[in-house]
């Protein structure tokens, strides 16, 4: 067995977060630095995997073990294409968040414990492949974020938490109970596995048999394809809602605006990504024939995340709603690109690198929102610490006393504008470039979007730093040296990745590939899907 | 052959056009204390460098291709590679590149040189030349790639540096809302690129316009002809015109020109690069880049469409450009007016013809509005015409200088802006009569309304002196400078040495594209296998005809009898009455558009706030209130009767039981082991009495 | 005479219940200790008893024997060990004043 990379980066920040319980109360600065190290150190181990990733193979770093050997539950751990950049993104995202709260001074160790138990929810989501435990790692990632709102966030702390704590974990039910039957069909709560079955079409006629069973003991007349499709819908809610796709997205704004700045940071860069991994791993894979038959509806959804996600940003006077939805909206172009990859489009030339294109741009661009939302989170915190408020109209002139504030500022609302040069570009022109040919109106109907994107994130930097500077801000301190770092960081990926994707885009394409050919099917199965 | 290779080989090395000033912009930016010497070293000496390279290139190209081909080198690379093919970029060296290249570079060093006087009295001076580096290392960027989306890239930047450099006084409300009004509506236009990107991908597989082995985007425009798009039109021409929509946007064409003259917020060395050399330019070179694939949709309405814009953008900003006070303002609807020409001829099929009056008129608009800032810094921050006056005597060289640029622009025989002003024409008279009689009309206003500039500005006497309202929109924020009563001053030498080069360009570069002078040169050379247009009398003399009558009426109105007073009204607002006032209100259209479609993209975002708000929201709350009403029906009723009831009752019993049993456990493990041994006499007894 | 099984159970009987009789009421902790260990023996008495007259066939009881032996060693260490920390504690042996356990 090779060394277990996946287990260590996924029990690192559990470590590190008993070591912070251990530490005495008052030693602020040792829990910071311990659970700095363990974040650093899962980054490091992050950076391993990417170094040693395979681009051109499929699962990897894989670890399997029996768990719990009477209900076929295998630990089963692994990465590919699409979970390989979301590992780094979560090792990258963690240690800066911990960062941007190096001064917290409010129940130092309860925060940065949470922290930790969070790093350690998401990086299990990201590598798990049996739901048994992704699920209690998805679930897992809930609870901590539910008291960062709680506790540390800001006046109406205690609505928003409840509602994101209430409304994603009513999402996660529906998925629990859709899992629930699977496996009763099935008897596998493999990913890979029930990937393999879906394909061959093995999963329809175990979910005909179970289905049979359920009418003879409920005297119901479920047809096989009724129930696929309901446990898809329920799937796809516990997914949606994390996304957060529209009309499911409400929690976010508000979630966002109270949490703390780290909480956000981690909340839109990595959390936001669980929900679209979801679809990659387990929605796609395993419900192919539903995507397929409910595709118009799904890119409706998309397309109206991406089009009322920006005018309802536009609308928003408060600094932080406006990136919160700015967010509802970036997410949408990932969905635009995932569901374009199950079109069926035979007219269309060169279908599967349209396709590829596509999902290659949604992956790209999960990490791009990562990085570009998390760097527009802590400008937000930056500024909210020093003005304690967030309201757009009693900022102003802000460039003439903050000039490098506004420098970054401008740099990280360009790179979420999507200017080419910056990594924003790259994603959602892959994902226009697939989806264009494959699903023309969807695709053309978002490009509305793309202005209307333009139009908020301007009238936002115009509103913060232009115009005549608000007297009473004249003496705000322009950023430190710590909190430059942190940016500089991110800014780094920021151009990186907008001049040269490739390596990110490597990675990922083998899975993408496959993915895309999930979806290759004749016309003559399409139609009985259909029917 | 070892030509076309050495062709490649120069192709291979284009990138370093742009890089030079792109490493100065990065060296800039990293500068942490204001540098103004290192600077404006760097960034002119990267200019000049870039300078040098453009021109090797272009001379590199003057010899021709094969067999009265086109010179072409191609260098393409692969960015990233997705499924199981690539993206490529590419850099091109033609004609087309090597002459755009020569002319941005050559007039941006020069705008560059002059810029360090203009900004001399700004705090924000390293920041302006980082800035001005950037924008020139995209502009360069964009001429000099052989890919769509490269080419978009660098326009998208174009269009980002255009946005900091006309917000760089960004504490001027007016500046922070031209900048992002100037972003945003060349972003609706970009859609337009955009989508004919993506079209063109999707059908060519490639981006790339040219490669070695012919499978370039525009190698295969022709076969995209035969394809059905939208509208009726051929994919061909559907994708030219959705790539004209984006020239629209950048190149300010009706109706998306509204942007241009508000960018007049910037300095004005900004308004020279942007609305002479470069930014402005970048739709109509792109148009021109893209030529085959407008030719390809030939067929279709979209070569007419691209006419009509043009035409009507040429008279349209023109009429407005009569009725202006403000000195750059004027210019910049001229700008506007010149290339709706472009966009004219290029719609008519000149791209010859386009594309040269793109590279006169970069000259002469780079000198005539480097003249304005000259004479704005002469007359101490001044832009109001009616408040100048004079200037001839106090500002001799800025006057000789600018007045060769006006000649130019107002098409005077022999001049750059008549030779090729008059192919325009021609191009588009051989295309369409009723166009070319409109545009004649606007050739006319053109050379009547800088007349009337010209008076206003040079002649009479001085008039600045009067009176001094401040803070209406002065475009500097207080340099230390006084306003107001000062007598107007010559530039330094930093300033009219720029504008004295331009100006020798403004005069004698007509001839490389006169069908007088060797055939005409520059037809010859960016499109040696066709044939220049035929000749026209008519148009030539009407042409001539008409800047003359121009000019006429302009002193007649202007020149007679100068203005005395700032106060005094407009000679022409007196005879036009409500016309003169709409015409100096931009026709409305700004008004209209703030009327309907910015009030209509902000009421929705209010609406889609509210929806959240209230729709989206309220069902949330819905539930969650059903939710909570069952959860108390549940708690009331079954909760605390039956089950907390019972569950209390239950609760009593062990908490009391348990107090007696603790009783036994007194910590006496002999206790314990005497219960032991008691319990297993018992079970020995059960045991054996069984 | 012949020696049955019988008289080896009898005999272990009368050894346990001697144990169990000094282990109730004696109240020095050492002779608690002292009377546990002959509980002890009188058990591994009856296994190796047992083993003797083939109850059981194989070398298992020898084994649990000499096991047992060894733990009851162990033990009385132990116990011992504590004796002595608790004498310690409490400057006594007296079993009826060690009652901490109570709940």
């Amino acid at each position: 067995m090779n060394f277990p990379y996946l287990t260590l980066i996924t029990f690192a920040p559990l470590i590190g977060a008993g070591l912070v319980l251990l530490l005495p109360k008052s030693a602020d600065k040792t829990i910071k630095i311990v659970s700095l190290l363990a974040s650093l150190f899962s980054f490091g181990l992050a950076l391993c995997i990417w170094s040693q990733f395979r681009p051109d193979a499929g699962l990897q770093f894989v670890e399997r073990a029996a768990w719990i050997p009477t209900l076929h539950v295998d630990y089963y751990l692994g990465v590919d294409g699409l979970s390989i950049t979301m590992v780094l993104l979560t090792g990258l995202i963690t240690p800066l968040a911990l960062l941007a709260h190096w001064n917290q001074d409010r129940s130092v160790k309860l925060f940065f414990f949470l922290f930790l138990l969070l790093e350690a929810g998401m990086f299990g989501v990201f590598t798990a492949l049996n739901f048994f435990h992704w699920f209690i790692f998805w679930e897992i990632g809930l609870i901590p974020m539910f008291f960062l709102i709680r506790i540390w966030g800001a006046e109406e702390r205690t609505y928003a938490s409840f509602k994101f704590f209430l409304y994603t974990l009513a999402g996660s039910v529906g998925m629990l109970l859709a899992f629930g039957f699977i496996y009763l069909a099935t008897g596998s709560f493999d990913f890979v596995q029930l990937r393999e079955i879906a394909q061959t079409g093995e999963l329809g006629r175990a979910i005909g048999v179970l289905v049979g069973d359920i009418n003879k003991t409920t005297g119901l007349h479920l047809t096989a394809e009724c129930f696929a499709n309901i446990l898809f819908w329920a799937t796809f809610l516990g997914f949606a809602i994390k996304v957060p796709i529209w009309p499911f997205h409400t929690w976010l704004p508000d979630a966002h605006t109270q949490a703390p700045t780290g909480g956000s940071m981690l909340l839109a860069a990595v959390l936001l990504k669980m929900g679209v991994y979801g679809f990659l791993r387990v929605v796609l894979p395993i419900f192919p024939d539903e995507v397929a038959i409910n595709l118009n509806i799904l890119l409706f959804l998309s397309v109206a995340s991406i089009v009322f996600g920006a005018y309802a940003a536009l609308g928003q006077t408060d600094f932080k709603r406006v990136v919160a939805y700015s967010s509802v909206n970036h997410m949408g172009y990932a969905m635009l690109g995932i569901f374009a990859a199950a079109a069926a489009a035979p007219s269309v030339k060169d279908l599967v690198n349209e396709k590829a294109a596509a999902l290659n741009g949604a992956v790209l661009q999960m990490f791009n929102h990562g990085i570009s939302s998390a760097a527009l989170f802590f400008m937000v915190g930056c500024i909210y610490e020093r003005t304690h408020t967030r309201k757009l109209a009693e900022y102003g002139g802000l460039r003439k006393i903050m000039p490098v504030y506004a420098g970054i500022l401008g740099v990280s609302m360009f790179s979420s504008l999507g200017l080419p040069g910056l990594n924003g570009f790259v994603g959602e022109f892959m994902v226009f470039k697939g989806a264009f040919p494959v699903v023309p109106w969807a695709a053309l109907v978002s490009l509305i979007g793309l202005v209307v994107t333009g139009v908020f994130l301007l009238l936002m930097m115009q509103k913060v730093c232009f115009g005549p500077l608000n007297e009473k801000w004249k003496s705000l301190p322009d950023m430190t040296g710590r909190e430059i770092f942190i940016v500089a960081v991110l800014m780094v990926f920021m151009f990186g990745i907008g001049v040269y994707p490739g390596p990110l885009l490597d990675a990922s394409n083998h899975a993408v590939v496959n993915l895309v050919k999930l979806f290759e099917r004749t016309p003559e199965i399409m139609l009985t899907l259909v029917r | 052959m070892e030509h076309a290779e050495h062709l490649n080989h120069l192709a291979s090395q284009q990138w370093l056009i742009p890089f030079f000033p792109l490493v100065a912009a990065a060296i800039q930016s990293l500068l942490k204390k204001p540098a103004r010497k290192l600077s404006a070293t760097l960034t002119i000496g990267a200019m000049g460098i870039s300078c040098a390279f453009a021109l090797r290139a272009f001379f590199a190209t003057l010899g021709g291709g094969h067999h009265e081909e086109v010179a072409r080198g191609i260098a393409n690379f692969t960015w990233f590679k997705f499924g199981t093919t690539s993206l490529d970029l590419g850099f091109v060296l033609d004609p087309l590149t090597a002459g755009m290249a020569a002319m941005v570079t050559f007039v941006g060093f020069w705008i560059f040189v002059n810029a360090t006087g203009y900004m001399h009295d700004d705090e924000n001076f390293t920041r302006f030349f980082c800035f001005l580096s950037l924008f020139a290392a995209s502009m360069l960027g964009l001429v000099v790639s052989n890919n769509l989306l490269l080419l978009f890239m660098c326009w998208e930047l174009v269009g980002l540096c255009s946005y900091l450099l006309i917000g760089f006084w960004y504490f001027k409300p007016s500046a922070a809302a031209a900048m992002k009004k100037a972003f945003i509506t060349t972003r609706v236009g970009d859609v337009g690129f955009f989508i004919g990107i993506l079209m063109l991908y999707q059908h060519t597989g490639t981006l790339n316009l040219y490669t070695a082995e012919g499978t370039g985007a525009l190698q295969q425009a022709g076969g995209l002809a035969t394809l059905t798009g939208w509208w009726g039109l051929s994919v061909a021409g559907t994708i030219a015109l959705m790539l004209f929509i984006g020239a629209m946007g950048k190149s300010a064409q009706f109706p998306l020109h509204v942007w241009l003259p508000d960018a007049m917020e910037g300095p004005t060395p900004v308004s020279a690069l942007i609305h002479a050399a470069t930014m402005v330019a970048a739709g109509v070179f792109m148009v021109g880049r893209m030529f085959p694939v407008f030719t390809a949709g030939a067929g279709d309405w979209v070569m007419d469409f691209v006419m009509w814009v043009g035409c009507i953008t040429a008279v349209f900003s023109a009429t407005i450009a009569v009725a202006q006070f403000d000195i750059k303002r004027v210019l910049a609807y001229s700008t506007c007016s010149q290339l709706g020409f472009m966009v004219m001829a290029l719609g008519a099929g000149g791209f010859v013809a386009g594309q040269f009056h793109l590279l006169t008129h970069a000259f002469f608009k780079a000198l005539l509005f480097l003249g304005s800032g000259c004479v704005i810094i002469g007359t101490h921050h001044e832009q109001d015409m009616r408040k100048m006056g004079g200037l001839k005597k106090y500002m001799p060289i800025t006057f000789w200088c600018y007045f060769t640029g006006y000649l130019a622009l107002s098409g005077f025989p022999l001049t750059a802006g008549f030779f090729s002003k008059d192919e325009v024409l021609l191009e588009t008279f051989h295309h369409n009569k009723a166009a070319w009689g409109l545009a004649t009309f606007a050739a006319f206003l053109t050379a009547f309304y800088m007349t009337r500039q010209m008076y206003m500005v040079f002649a009479g006497k001085w008039r600045g002196g009067e009176e001094s309202h401040h803070g209406h929109g002065h475009a500097h924020d207080d340099h230390g400078h006084g306003h107001g009563g000062h007598e107007p001053n010559e530039v330094p030498w930093n300033m009219w040495l720029p504008i004295a080069v331009l100006s020798i360009f403004a005069l004698f570069m007509g001839w490389l594209g006169t069908p007088w002078f060797h055939d005409n040169l520059f037809h010859h050379y960016l499109a040696p296998e066709e044939h220049s247009p035929e000749h026209s009398n008519l148009v030539l003399w009407l042409s001539i005809g008409v800047g003359l009558f121009g000019i006429f009426l302009g002193w007649l109105i202007y020149g007679r009898k100068t203005m005395e007073h700032a106060t005094d009204a407009d000679p022409l607002a007196v005879k036009l009455g409500g016309l003169f006032t709409a015409l100096n209100r931009k026709w409305y259209i700004d008004e209209l558009y703030e009327a309907t479609i910015i009030r209509l993209t902000m009421a929705l975002g209010v609406f889609f706030r509210a929806v959240d708000k209230a729709v989206v929201d309220g069902i949330l709350h819905a539930i969650a209130w059903v939710a909570w009403g069952i959860s108390q029906v549940v708690r009331l009723v079954g909760d605390d009767l039956i089950i907390n009831g019972s569950f209390d009752a239950g609760c009593d019993g062990v908490r009391g039981s348990g107090r007696i049993l603790a009783k036994l456990q007194n910590g006496r493990v002999q206790n314990y082991l005497r219960v032991m041994a008691v319990g297993v006499v018992l079970l020995l007894v059960v045991y054996f009495v069984k | 005479m012949n020696i049955t099984l019988g008289h080896y159970l009898a005999l272990s009987t009368i050894l346990f219940a001697v144990g169990l009789a000094g282990a109730l009421t004696r109240r020095n902790a050492i002779i608690v200790l002292m009377a546990i260990e002959i509980m002890f023996n009188a058990a591994i008495l009856n296994l190796v008893a047992f083993w003797h007259f083939k109850v059981f066939a194989t070398l298992t009881a020898q084994m649990f024997a000499i096991f047992a032996v060894t733990i009851a060693a162990a033990e009385s260490a132990v116990g011992l060990a504590l004796v002595i920390a608790i004498y310690r504690h409490y400057r006594s042996v007296d079993v009826d004043e060690m009652k901490a356990l109570k709940g």
